[in-house]
């Protein structure tokens, strides 16, 4: 009974190929930005719970 | 930069501090008792409010909601301030939130035993207390945008990301799920009905497993475990990724809960193929966890802050293995509705959570009271008898559930059950169930261990109400260097985006897979004789959501030979349209009852629920004898039968006003089947009602052998 609902909606089949590019499109850039943001940027990130530097926009923009 | 003063506030931090301990020892001493229960059924108790049917969700919700929630907050409480360098938005919404959350958890512990329950599990709270919780949610929330919006910290480290994911989905979730009609003030049926309940309830539970008990404690692994090892986290890249995967994974995965089920086969299938893909952003995280230690491996030995939290990771890791491979079907069809199942779910829930919270509150109250922990030697002590519990708990688990379901699988030479009797599988596993008792005592001995090594400490510290503390104020005109990314303009430091995109993502993956079964025109029943619950019925499976029965029984036959032969025609999806909730169930400590209707005499179910051990020598059954006593109230006959039609089940309009004359013929009939026998009882008592439900029970399907059936 679901395939016949399925089938009847008009070019149902857009929407799993809709939700694969956001998927896709979303994954690739969140890829090609964690691989090229500056590993400053990144040291910074990862110091935050240990509170070490004056984590302020000063320091970035050294 | 001019620094400007605040204070963090640890006052919050302590409130759900002690709560957590305090519902954390209250969680386990009630999954203790049901335990025990199932060994020795005379711990029942012999009154309605603490049979197993009642308080194992009294038990579920108190380890969920009261432990790991209120463990929830504290970490977020705690870490959340540090990390943004800001106090908390609304020192009045803090309250409201910790106040408002253990009123709801008071309500859980006054209602659950009391059977006011909708069934549907990890969320049996009614609805008024449904109401209370998305008030208290919005209100935590509230609190923690504000503060990030009012951070001097620009940079939102991952942490802040799972728990913002974290409140984001609940929300979703709670708001879905518990659409409900209701129907008296404690009562109410859900909104939705048979395969789309299901389907609804698990897109839910598999997602509270995934928002509530699972993301929360990355954010917190990602902040306390540097902390603890005061090193950075492995690779800040790695937590990104796995993040993002994570919750737009995650989503997908409910399905996995209704294989082999009347669900639609494409769900299923959606439901297996992103189970399996969730193992690697879940790994990841387990990876990043334990390689943060790498080379302060030696430090592990020493401290049991750190031990904890490696075992908590491993547990992690174990049970987010072993999800995805209970999803495959060939596995799904040995372990679902066994112990198997049990045996996951507390790997992850007394591994994963339970430790990382054990670790977190040793590593944090010495600190909020100036002091160190009282004994390392007594916390070493707890995590020994922490870990042999977790052992203890779930191997023999693992062993009853493939100990039984392959009984239940296995035929002789003829092409014959060789358990033809559903109890002798039970009987089999109860030395098990002994052993997983003795697992709890030593988990729950443990955190026993804990709570006095945790006061002791207080007392010998001062507690640091307010942690005095400075940082600069964020720049009112924002211009990132040429270097920092077109990503930091337009996402990272917009967090109100960023939670919009969490929301996006998460929505995906619930539409996809549940709006295809809303488009169904509710009243288009698939199955020509499948009719509406009589009113007698009605209150009869009112009785049955209110005892719990849920919890041991199940009402699914699966497509498998081994379950035709015992209970009858594999159970169809058209059956279900007016269950109002479904009662599929999760697990087989009885048998399956969805083809029970007919089956026995009515005399028979008199007999069973009075003194289950009678009639079924062994059985580890409660005796529900005020079944015999109490009365069922036939003033809520119309509110129930407008309700449901309000809902979707074609009642004719105007029913109301005679049902009440079928209610009385249909029991009638049933009272005079009785008192053939021999048994006197009034037409009223909820037995009669009950008995009516059970021996409806499948036996719709019997009449469209000739009937058409839709596809």
């Amino acid at each position: 009974m679901y395939k016949n609902v399925l089938q009847n909606i008009d070019n149902i089949a857009i929407w799993p190929v809709i939700s694969f590019v956001i998927f896709f499109l979303f994954f690739i850039c969140l890829l090609w930005w964690v691989f090229t943001t500056d590993k400053k940027v990144i040291d910074k990130m990862k110091d935050l719970p240990l509170e070490k530097s004056e984590n302020n926009d000063a320091y970035l923009n050294l | 930069m001019e620094l400007e003063r605040f204070s963090y506030d640890n006052k919050i931090v302590k409130a759900f501090i002690i709560a957590t301990v305090v519902f954390g020892l209250v969680g386990m001493l009630v999954g203790l008792t049901a335990a025990i229960q199932l060994v020795y059924p005379i711990f029942n108790f012999d009154t309605q409010y603490t049979t197993f049917g009642r308080i194992r969700p009294l038990h579920t919700n108190a380890v969920i909601f009261a432990f790991v929630g209120n463990a929830m907050f504290a970490g977020v409480y705690y870490s959340m301030q540090r990390l943004l360098k800001a106090r908390m938005f609304s020192d009045t919404l803090s309250w409201i939130h910790f106040w408002g959350w253990q009123l709801i958890i008071l309500a859980a512990a006054i209602t659950l035993p009391l059977g006011m329950t909708t069934s549907k599990e990890y969320a049996e709270l009614e609805w008024p207390i449904d109401i209370a919780i998305t008030i208290i949610w919005v209100v935590f929330g509230w609190n923690m945008i504000g503060t990030i919006i009012k951070r001097r910290e620009r940079h939102m480290y991952v942490a802040i990301w799972f728990y913002i994911a974290t409140f984001i989905t609940v929300a979703v979730l709670h708001l879905v799920n518990s659409f409900e009609m209701p129907v008296t003030l404690f009562k109410s049926y859900s909104g939705y009905a048979g395969v789309q309940d299901a389907l609804v309830q698990w897109w839910y539970g598999h997602n509270a497993v995934a928002f509530f008990l699972t993301t929360p404690f990355l954010g917190l692994m990602y902040y306390f475990l540097p902390k603890a090892a005061n090193r950075p986290v492995y690779s800040y890249r790695l937590s990104i990724i796995h993040f993002w995967s994570l919750i737009f994974i995650y989503i997908w995965a409910g399905p996995h809960h209704l294989l082999y089920t009347s669900l639609p086969d494409w769900a299923q299938s959606l439901g297996v193929v992103f189970s399996i893909m969730l193992i690697a952003p879940s790994w990841g995280g387990m990876l990043n966890g334990l390689m943060t230690l790498r080379g302060a491996w030696d430090r592990v030995r020493e401290d049991p802050v750190l031990k904890l939290m490696v075992v908590a990771i491993t547990a992690y890791g174990m049970a987010t293995l072993e999800g995805p491979l209970l999803s495959l079907k060939d596995v799904n069809a040995i372990a679902h509705f066994t112990d198997w199942i049990v045996a996951h779910v507390h790997v992850g829930g007394l591994g994963w959570n339970g430790f990382l919270i054990f670790a977190i509150l040793y590593w944090v109250v010495p600190r909020m009271w100036n002091t160190k922990l009282y004994s390392t030697q007594l916390a070493n002590t707890h995590f020994w008898l922490g870990t042999l519990g977790i052992i203890f708990y779930a191997l023999p688990m693992y062993v009853s559930g493939v100990v039984q379901s392959l009984m239940w699988k296995e035929f002789n030479a003829e092409g014959f059950l060789v358990y033809k009797n559903f109890l002798e599988t039970t009987v089999q596993i109860i030395p098990l169930y002994g052993l997983r008792a003795i697992g709890g005592a030593l988990y729950l001995t443990g955190a026993i261990l804990m709570t006095y090594n945790l006061i002791k400490t207080a007392y010998a510290g001062n507690f640091i109400a307010n942690e005095e503390t400075s940082a600069a104020p964020l720049v009112k005109e924002y211009v990132p260097s040429r270097n920092a990314g077109w990503h930091h303009r337009v996402l990272e430091h917009k967090p109100v985006i960023f939670t919009v995109l969490t929301l996006v993502a998460i929505l995906i993956g619930g539409i996809i897979e549940m709006v295809p079964t809303f488009i169904i025109k509710s009243n288009v029943p698939t199955i020509s004789t499948v009719l509406p619950y009589t009113p007698l019925e009605l209150h009869g499976r009112d009785i049955y959501i209110r005892e719990g029965c849920v919890n041991c029984h199940t009402q699914m036959v699966r497509p498998f030979r081994s379950e035709t032969e015992r209970y009858g025609e594999y159970s169809k999806a058209g059956e279900f349209v007016y269950d109002h909730p479904f009662l599929w169930g999760s697990k087989r400590t009885g048998p399956d009852l969805h083809r029970v209707g007919g089956k026995y005499s009515n005399t028979w179910h008199y007999n069973h629920m009075l003194t289950p051990d009678a009639v079924s020598t062994g059985s580890i059954m409660p005796a529900y004898m005020w079944l015999y006593e109490q009365n069922i109230d036939k003033d809520l006959t119309a509110g129930k039968i407008s309700a449901l039609r309000k809902i979707g089940v074609p009642y004719d309009e105007g029913y109301e006003a005679t049902a009440n004359e079928d209610l009385e013929k249909q029991s009638a009939e049933i009272v005079k089947s009785l008192k053939a026998d021999g048994i006197e009882v009034p037409d009223d008592a909820e037995i009669i009602a009950l008995i009516a439900y059970l021996q409806r029970l499948g036996q719709d399907i019997k009449g469209a052998k000739t009937a058409a059936v839709e596809k």
